[in-house]
């Protein structure tokens, strides 16, 4: 049965007689389930279809159901229910022939209807083709997209004459794609590789090289000369996206070292707590989604001035309480506050968990912005990216355009002359270490979107932070800018050919030799300051 | 002689004094249980919770009575996932606490460190998690998974069901994944996987940065040929890669990711929301529908007090290894070391999957496999399962080296690595490991 007719059937359903239609439609969709629930692995195929082209108004949600493994069987009496909440021990459900609400059942009176992945394969085929008739371009965009390597010798009658029908240009280039790729897989049509040519999809692509691989002398040489073509444009986006990938990992670098590039660059105090400052950002943004459950992207806002302040307050609490009775004294600095970063980790293990805490992603943070087929860029590290700029701005602003920054600078230079113009090197002391702490801060709640928020969080950062800092010479903002991307990206573009731990291993080896020629890093200090 | 003698006294003894005999034992001395995990420190993060398993365990049996009417008492100490200082700790329970056994270790490199203590002071140790195998001690007793019980299966599974001819083997960079890498490698050609249909890739510890893996992994994959990932990445580093495949689109319909140390514990750290489908292989689930499961579960849930605590598969190797040695020293009717060791091979106890383990002669036990695929709510649907359970093998058939040896520790052979070419048994385990510092 096709589809356009099973959707007459429906339409004819909808306009006569509602009440006599709902009845018998009940019985007969509890049929349709009760079929799925006791399929064998190998009937699923045919239950599934049975469903689709039944027309019945709940179809496409009991799919979506199925494939969310939703769907389940309570054990006693058989009835068929959806699962609106699967998280603990009593589970929230719904019958799924009305969709009435039925409360909380106990786990163990359910018995899931088993999905896996070649089920959910099917599915998402068999949904993308009832999509297909949607109003919505997006949900018809998505759904064209899905059927890519999906189209079979059941559907693709359907599609190709859905393609006379679409009005949009991209979904109905996309539809002719999938046929395609059908046509080279299925049918050995050498008309069809001239489609494929300049695709860069990777499943377009994966039919070219089986198709490369086949005996048949048809379809080699022309699958070959689509797949050179593709190639050349692939090497270019490949290039595009390493340098995307050493920008981003660039700017984590920068995001972690910057607030270093403060408190040790310009003050010269050796933070090995900075790690720790970090984390608090990361964990303050956790804890600001628990504050404001169902909504993570206000919490993660919110989060930037909080991490800010949290990091600060723990700055300032860690200068006053040590790093002032400390001052020229860089070894007993370096332990003392290498115990204060053993003491914050273990604090948070024991007062929060040991274990990682959960950071959900905002939805317009999750995903990638798509450039095309082979480049698409992910959507995190993008705002990470600019996050990175952005403070990074704020810090050149704070430090060359404010009197603190100005005061910061007269400190830094000369304490003794400074402190006879009246400036108030106590205070100053204590604002630059919070500025630094806050901004460590900021990077915390930056980074709790790319890795785990855990205690081991900020040791995995310090040693880069302290590279960053060392190699674009220390006590320069603009040096570390340069130094993170320069380091994220020599390490982006070592990896794919020397793997990560070599990569990392190569770049430490440059930095050591680059220190050992140029021992104040990229941008040193000019001036007697600097000698002093 | 004297056992039967012995067995006679307090036969009389028990008649005679009816319910005044436990009243004596309970005024002996408690019975110690050392239990030797990380509570601070980079490990605490999965071994906590096993220090609690533990305890809950002794809470339960000395609630229904102790064992031999004698009191079970926890020692805990801190090894602070500090490898030098598991071997320090455990010399510390075993010749000043002098504990009757051990519950302890996560890591293969803290169980090398406490084997050549074990063997010397003649201790007990379970070990709970899966391993790479290569190893077989008089004084260890595995409750995790050897390669051939989650491994190998694992494999098997996405070669049979999902017909993956392409391979990634992606792990971190120290001696579990190596070598269960290279025993998949030698199993994969040997099931016929040509060379450039397997990529292999390793990663530091915590790494953070899976940009570029994750794009070699999508053009790998995009050879026309089905592919798929086996995961030995461990720890911290899983987050931040399965965050770059759900952002970088790749979903487990295209290329399936299994992994064999992504469990529970580690999912309740993410947004499962993208990774729903990939899969874990292990040999318990907390979603197994068994009422031994869901009592469990109840019972953690209440011990901890937090009604989001999960379970897990070494929490599970913990349960019956406990009730292994609980049977066995009552086998013995006694918890002196020589006697439970032997007593305790062929011991059988209930798992919480609703079947049985049983303790193998090599010190390894049966398990059944369980494939699950990550769902949206941080637990796992199981999907496959073999048929009956698998006997660990302390040494692989697909290694150059230990082809040829077994284990077992009954009389007369009472060997961890007996090499029936040579008709020899070589080095024990404890000296193995020393030697190798």
């Amino acid at each position: 049965m096709s589809i356009p007719r099973w959707l007459t059937v429906l339409l004819i359903v909808l306009l006569t007689a509602p009440g006599l239609a709902t009845a018998q439609e009940g019985d007969s969709a509890e049929a349709l389930l009760e079929q799925l629930a006791e399929a064998s692995p190998r009937d699923t195929e045919t239950a599934i279809k049975a469903i689709a082209t039944s027309g019945h108004e709940r179809a496409r949600d009991w799919m979506d159901a199925y494939g969310n493994n939703r769907l389940s069987q309570v054990k006693d009496t058989g009835q068929i229910v959806v699962v609106l909440n699967n998280r603990g021990r009593d589970w929230e459900v719904a019958d799924a022939l009305t969709g009435e609400n039925l409360g909380e059942m106990s786990r163990r009176d359910l018995d899931r209807i088993a999905v896996n992945n070649a089920i959910r394969r099917q599915l998402e085929g068999v949904m993308a083709m009832m999509d297909l008739y949607a109003n919505d371009v997006g949900v018809r965009e998505a759904a064209a997209l899905d059927l890519m390597g999906k189209v079979d010798g059941a559907i693709v009658g359907d599609v190709t004459a859905r393609i006379e029908e679409e009005p949009d240009a991209d979904i109905r280039s996309r539809l002719e794609l999938a046929v395609a790729i059908y046509q080279i897989e299925e049918q050995g049509s050498a008309e069809a590789i001239s489609v494929l040519a300049g695709s860069l999809h990777p499943r377009a692509r994966a039919a070219l090289n089986n198709a490369v691989a086949s005996e048949d002398p048809a379809l080699r040489p022309a699958a070959e000369q689509a797949l050179g073509s593709i190639e050349q444009k692939l090497k270019l986006n490949k290039t595009a996206e390493t340098l995307y990938f050493g920008l981003s990992l660039g700017s984590v670098l920068v995001l972690a070292a910057i607030g270093l590039a403060i408190t040790f660059g310009v003050m010269g105090v050796i933070n090995m707590a900075h790690g720790e400052l970090i984390m608090l950002g990361a964990y303050t943004t956790w804890g600001m989604q628990q504050l404001l459950p169902g909504q993570p992207g206000l919490a993660l806002i919110l989060s930037i001035p909080a991490g800010f302040l949290v990091a600060a307050l723990a700055g300032i609490a860690i200068e006053r309480s040590v790093i002032q009775f400390l001052k020229g004294r860089p070894l007993e600095t370096l332990l003392a506050t290498f115990g204060i970063s053993l003491i914050l980790q273990q604090l948070v293990r024991t007062v929060i968990s040991p274990q990682n805490r959960t950071v959900v992603s905002p939805e317009w943070m999750s995903g990638s912005l798509v450039i095309n087929d082979a480049l698409s860029l992910t959507l995190n590290r993008m705002y990470v990216l600019g996050f990175a700029l952005v403070v990074f701005a704020a810090l050149m602003l704070i430090m060359r355009r404010t009197r603190l920054g100005l005061e910061v600078r007269a400190v830094t230079q000369n304490r003794a002359m400074a402190r006879s113009m009246g400036i108030r090197a106590t205070r100053v002391d204590i604002m630059t270490f919070a500025l630094g702490s806050g901004v460590a801060g900021l990077a915390g709640v930056a980074l709790s979107q790319l890795t785990n928020v855990g205690p081991n969080l900020g040791q995995n950062y310090i040693i880069d932070s302290f590279m960053v800092v060392v190699f674009g010479g220390v006590g320069n903002l603009w040096g570390t800018l340069v130094a993170g991307l320069t380091l994220g990206t020599i390490n982006q573009l070592l990896e794919p050919w020397a793997g990560a731990v070599l990569a990392k291993i190569i770049v430490l080896v440059f930095i050591i030799l680059f220190i050992q020629k140029r021992p104040k890093g990229l941008f040193p200090q000019k001036g007697r300051a600097a000698e002093a | 002689m004297t056992t039967f003698k012995k067995r006679l006294a307090s036969v009389a003894l028990a008649t005679a004094l009816g319910t005044g005999m436990n009243l004596a034992h309970a005024q002996e001395d408690p019975i110690k249980v050392g239990i030797l995990h990380s509570l601070s420190g980079t490990m605490a993060i999965s071994e906590t919770v096993l220090k609690d398993t533990v305890e809950m365990l002794i809470e339960q049996q000395n609630a229904e009575g102790g064992l031999l009417g004698r009191e079970l008492e926890a020692v805990v100490v801190d090894p602070a996932s500090n490898w030098p200082l598991f071997a320090e700790k455990a010399r510390e329970l075993l010749a000043q606490e002098k504990v009757d056994v051990i519950f302890g270790n996560w890591t293969s490199v803290s169980r090398k460190s406490v084997l050549p203590v074990v063997e010397e002071l003649n201790g007990l140790l379970f070990y709970p998690v899966q391993y790479e195998g290569e190893e077989s001690s008089e004084n260890v007793f595995y409750t995790g998974a050897a390669p051939n019980q989650q491994a190998i299966p694992a494999v098997d599974y996405l070669m049979n069901e999902l017909g993956v001819e392409r391979w990634v083997l992606a792990g971190t960079d120290y001696v579990y994944p190596r070598t269960t890498n290279k025993i998949l490698e030698t199993y994969l050609k040997d099931q016929g996987v040509a060379a450039e249909d397997i990529m292999i890739n390793y990663t530091p510890f915590g790494h953070s940065d899976w940009q570029n893996i994750v794009s070699d992994i999508k053009s790998f994959g995009s050879a026309g040929k089905k592919t798929a990932v086996v995961s030995t990445i461990n720890g911290d580093a899983n987050v931040p890669f399965y965050r770059e495949l759900g952002n970088q689109g790749i979903s487990a319909t295209d290329i399936p990711v299994v992994a064999f140390s992504v469990g529970e514990q580690e999912l309740s750290g993410i947004d499962t929301g993208p990774l729903v489908g990939h899969l874990a292989a292990w040999n318990y689930f907390m979603s197994v529908d068994s009422d031994a499961n869901y009592d469990f579960i109840d019972q953690w849930i209440e011990y901890t007090g937090d009604e989001a605590a999960v379970t897990n598969d070494p929490m599970e190797a913990h349960y019956i290894g406990f009730n292994m040695w609980v049977e066995a020293v009552q086998k013995a009717e006694t918890t002196e070391v020589d006697a439970v060791k032997d007593a305790i091979i062929g011991v059988t106890v209930p798992n919480l999957s609703g079947g049985y383990a049983t303790m193998m002669p090599n010190h390894h036990i049966t398990k059944p496999v369980l494939i699950g695929e990550i769902q949206d709510n941080g637990q796992f649907s199981i999907v496959w399962q073999t048929p009956s359970t698998v006997a660990g093998d302390a040494w692989s058939d697909f290694l150059p080296g230990s082809r040829d040896l077994i284990a077992d520790w009954r009389a007369p052979m009472r060997c961890g690595n007996f090499n029936v070419k040579e008709g020899k048994c070589g080095a024990s385990a404890g000296e193995q490991a020393a030697a190798a510092e």
